[in-house]
This record gives C-alpha cells, structure tokens and sequence, in this order.
C-alpha cells in the first residue's frame, strides 16, 4: 500500500481514538459517581427514611421534610418560571423583530444564564425576602429558583419554536388566520414537546441547587412539615450538604448523606426520564 | 379595461434591504383567467406573487412602493386589513405544506380560525372542497388520518382544498407542480382549469409547456422587470420583445 494511504489511516486512527476516549471518560466518570452513590447509598433507603422526619439531632430517622420541602419549592419554580419563560420565547421566536430591542434581549438572557447561582441567592434575598417581604420561604425560594431557570426555559423553547416549520406558519397565514392565532394552532403544538423537555430539565436542574436557596428559605432542622408556602422548608440538597460538612457528627451520619444524595439522585433522574418519555410520546404523534 | 381586472399593479416597486428586487411593474389581471408569470430564477416572479396576498410582509426590511389593487383597492393602503386580504387571496405553496392534522382538520382550518362553528356547514364545506379538488372520492373514509400519510400530489390538492374552503376571489400558485410528478402534475393542471371558472388564478411556474397549457395571459419578468404581457398565445407565437423570444425558445433561463 502507498505510505501517503497508511499515513491518512494512521491520522485517522489516532484522530478516532482520541475523540473516542473524551467521550468515553464522560461516561465512565457519570458512572464512577453514580457506583458510588449507590453502593453507600443503598443500604439507608427504606420506607422509614422516607417517611419519617430527621431525629436525635439528625442522627437517626428519615428526610421526609427535605422531600416534601424539595416537592414544594419545585412546584413554585415551574409554575412561575414556565408561563414567563415559554411567553418570553414566543415573543422573541415569533413577533419580535430584529433590531436593537431584541438584540438586548437575548444578551440579557445569555447573561442571565452566566451568572452564579449564588448571586441569584443574594438577589433572591434583597427581593423577595426583603423588598417584596415574602420573608425566608418556600415561595422565595421557589421564586428565586424560578429566575434561576428562566433563561435556560426561555432559550430552548426559542429553540423549539425555530424548528417548526416556516411552512406551517406561511400556510397558517395564507389562509388569513391572525399572528395569534398562527402561534396558537399552528406552532405552539408542534413545539410543546421540545418545550416540555426543556422546561423539565431546566427545572430538574433548580431542584437540585443549594446556593439560591441558602438565603431565601431552606432550614437546617424543622421539626414540622411546612404548613403554608410562607414557611420555611427543609430541602434535599441543603440537607445533604449540612450532612456531609456541617453535621457535629460528619462520620457517623456519613450512610444518611449518602442516602439522601441517591435519592435526589433518583428525583432527578426521574424527573428527565419524564421528559425523555414524554418528548418520545409526543414525537411520534407527529412523525412525518 | 381598467375597471374590469380583478387584481392590478400600477409602478410596483420592491426592496428587500438593499435589493432592488422590482422595478415599476404594472400588470392587470382579468377576472376568472389564468395568468401565468414565468421568468429565470430570480427575476421576482415569486416576489410579485407574494405581493398579492402581502406574504412579503412577513420579511424584515422589506420596502414597497407603487399599488396593488384588489377590486380597485390598494391592499397595501391605509387600513387595509392584512388577515382580510389573505382570506380573499389564497396561496398555493411550491412545496406541498399540508398541516400535520388529520385531512378533515387541514381543510376546516381556515372556517375554524374564521369562527365558523356549525358542523353541517363545515361537513358540507369539506365535502365540497375535496369534491372540488377530486379528492374526495380517494380520501372519502380516511378523512380522520394524517394528512402527512397522503401521497405528494394528494398533498397538494389538499392544500387547494384548504385554500377553496374559505372561498377566496383570487388563488395565488407559487410553482404548484415543482415537487410533483407528471401524473400529479397533470392532475393539478386539469384542475386549474377547472377553478377558472370560478376564481382568478395566477401562477408562477418554471415550465413553460405549463404556462402554454394552462395559461390563458402570460407576464414574462426579466430581473424584476415585467418584460412582456400578454394573451399567453401572442407571447409564445409571436412575442415582441427579443428577451421573451430567447426565453421562451430556451435560449436562457
């Protein structure tokens, strides 16, 4: 064979293996994790750790409040953070026109998903919690979660939205429906299940923050469930930090923490299962 | 003959941005006729098509100048309602664009959005549309199936079913054959001649055979002039500009 034919396959060996590995270690690394996780973390599920609050100084017992905590605030984050973020994308995908008030826009919005979730924090403190005196609560909380995943809603569904056919929308209007009603019949279905996905996992992702809670609401150790959204809460990620590095007894509750790390673990994957579920669903329905 | 055309340009003038894409058109077309605008790619004939009904609307940076008339009314005059307009000028797509819903849903769409709620007068719209366009007896028990599952040409007139539904005055035909085969090409061309009798047809094609066939007026646009105008027999036998003489004898396009 030529040494110009062997050298070209060589380069492409070594170009094929190299990039092959980067997505390998990707794998291996989720994986590593999840082992883990789930080895140590096993052993502590059972109904009783799900269904019983923290006891002896969190010690013993079961993170049913940080369930529950977690469940709310999530519920808060979605329905504020979808509506304005699916609204927002509709106005910038489809009525919106190029110029300087759009380009401002989505700088803001880009940025918006660049800045630390700790900020969002601070911010959710000076606004809800203080200026807006909703107090330290699930509802500042989740409405400050909400901020946080605003940007990423608001852009894939701009994404949804663009991979709808223009076809559907000239034809809509050939035949005289208004803009409106264009976006009501004719884009807004066959974009919703990209939307849905989107908004799933930018809220699966809210559920498992520490920072912007921090301030605004989650509580070290509640002795009850939260009454009213006004109150505040016990989380699954703020309670697996204070396990593993706040605890007076780090090594003894080290199997807790691990058990609650899997099961938000679980909450989350569950959570983008739904979504991949549903985008699969909703595919098919309208499959050319 | 001015008070009789049924659609009317008078010193059209198109920009897209910096483009300009038309320059002075001025066309009449006559009522319950086909007229066919034929050209090279490019010369604006979509463009000119699509003033028509004001889907050039939806493009940024669009600029017009001139008047369309409809009925003797500048559509492009102060209020004018864009939505009304397109309900009198329907638009044939050059791709088939059937809606992703079932073939009864793709032909009432256009009573729905126009608020028309009673079912028999939809069922009997739907029947007459798909009569009209000789679809019903093929899609006559599968009219709850996906329209996506019909054939191309099935497809298209579907999309004339659709525009039919609404009874619009003129029937705009962006190159309505280009994805079809002959046989489905022919079935549109039958077609076409059959909607004379009640509609104005204009239609862009590529295909000058089509244009002699089913054309009874041909505007001939040269880089976004309107060249030549005329009975579509005197342009093709005896044109008399040079430019329509090499087009149409395939010496360019």
């Amino acid at each position: 064979m030529d040494s110009k034919v062997k050298k070209r396959q060589l380069q492409q060996y070594i170009g094929f293996g190299i990039l092959g590995a980067c997505a390998l270690f990707v794998v291996i690394i989720l994986f590593i994790i999840l082992y883990d996780i789930a080895v140590k973390g096993i052993s502590t599920i059972s109904w009783s750790f799900l269904s019983e609050p923290p006891r002896a100084g969190m010690t013993e017992g079961g993170i049913l409040p940080a369930i529950i905590g977690t469940f709310f605030v999530t519920i808060i984050t979605a329905v504020f953070s979808v509506p304005i973020g699916v609204g927002a994308a509709i106005y910038l995908s489809e009525y919106a026109q190029e110029g300087w008030l759009t380009r401002w826009i989505r700088a803001s919005i880009r940025n918006l998903a660049g800045v630390p979730s700790i900020v969002y924090g601070l911010f959710g403190v000076a606004l809800f919690v203080n200026t807006m005196s909703l107090g330290a609560s699930i509802l500042s909380a989740g409405l400050t979660l909400g901020l946080l995943t605003l940007p990423w809603i608001i852009t894939t569904a701009e994404e949804a939205f663009q991979t709808v056919p223009k076809a559907y929308r000239e034809g809509s209007l050939a035949l005289g429906a208004t803009p409106w009603q264009t976006i009501r019949r004719n884009v807004l279905p066959y974009a919703f299940p990209g939307i849905l996905t989107g908004a799933i996992l930018g809220i699966s992702r809210a559920a498992g923050e520490t920072a912007p809670i921090l301030f605004t609401g989650v509580a070290f150790f509640l002795p009850q469930l939260p009454g009213s959204l006004t109150d505040q809460f016990m989380a699954l990620p703020y309670h697996l930090y204070i396990m593993s590095t706040q605890h007076h007894a780090i090594e003894a509750v080290r199997p807790l923490a691990y058990g609650t790390a899997l099961v938000l673990i679980i909450l989350v994957f569950l959570l983008n299962l739904t979504a991949i579920i549903l985008r699969y669903r909703l595919r098919k329905k309208y499959v050319r | 003959m001015t008070s009789t055309a049924k659609v009317e340009t008078k010193n059209l003038n198109l920009y897209y941005g910096p483009n300009h894409v038309l320059h002075d058109v001025s066309v009449q077309i006559l009522p319950n006729k086909v007229t066919a605008l034929i050209g090279p790619s490019g010369c604006g004939k979509s463009t000119l098509l699509r003033c028509f009904n004001r889907l050039n609307d939806l493009i940024v940076n669009t600029k017009i100048d001139g008047e369309v008339l409809l009925d003797g009314k500048n559509i492009y005059g102060n209020g004018m309602d864009v939505v009304d307009i397109r309900r009198r000028v329907g638009l044939i797509f050059q791709k088939p664009n059937p809606f992703p819903k079932s073939i009864y849903d793709n032909v009432t769409f256009g009573l729905k959005i126009n608020g028309i709620r009673e079912k028999k007068r939809i069922a009997e719209t739907v029947e007459k549309s798909l009569n009209d366009t000789g679809l019903w007896e093929e899609v006559k028990d599968r009219l709850n199936t996906s329209a996506l599952e019909l054939s191309g040409g099935q497809q298209q007139r579907l999309c004339i079913a659709r525009a039919l539904a609404i009874e619009p005055e003129v029937i705009l035909m962006d190159e309505p054959t280009s994805a079809l085969d002959p046989a489905a090409t022919f079935k549109i061309e039958e077609l076409v001649s059959q909607l004379k009798k009640k509609y104005t047809i204009i239609i862009v094609t590529h295909n000058m055979q089509q244009a002699g066939r089913v054309s009874d007026y041909t505007g001939f646009l040269y880089l976004g002039k309107l060249i030549e105008f005329g009975k579509t027999n005197d342009i093709f036998t005896r044109p008399k500009e040079k430019l329509t003489e090499n087009y149409i004898s395939g010496r360019f396009g």
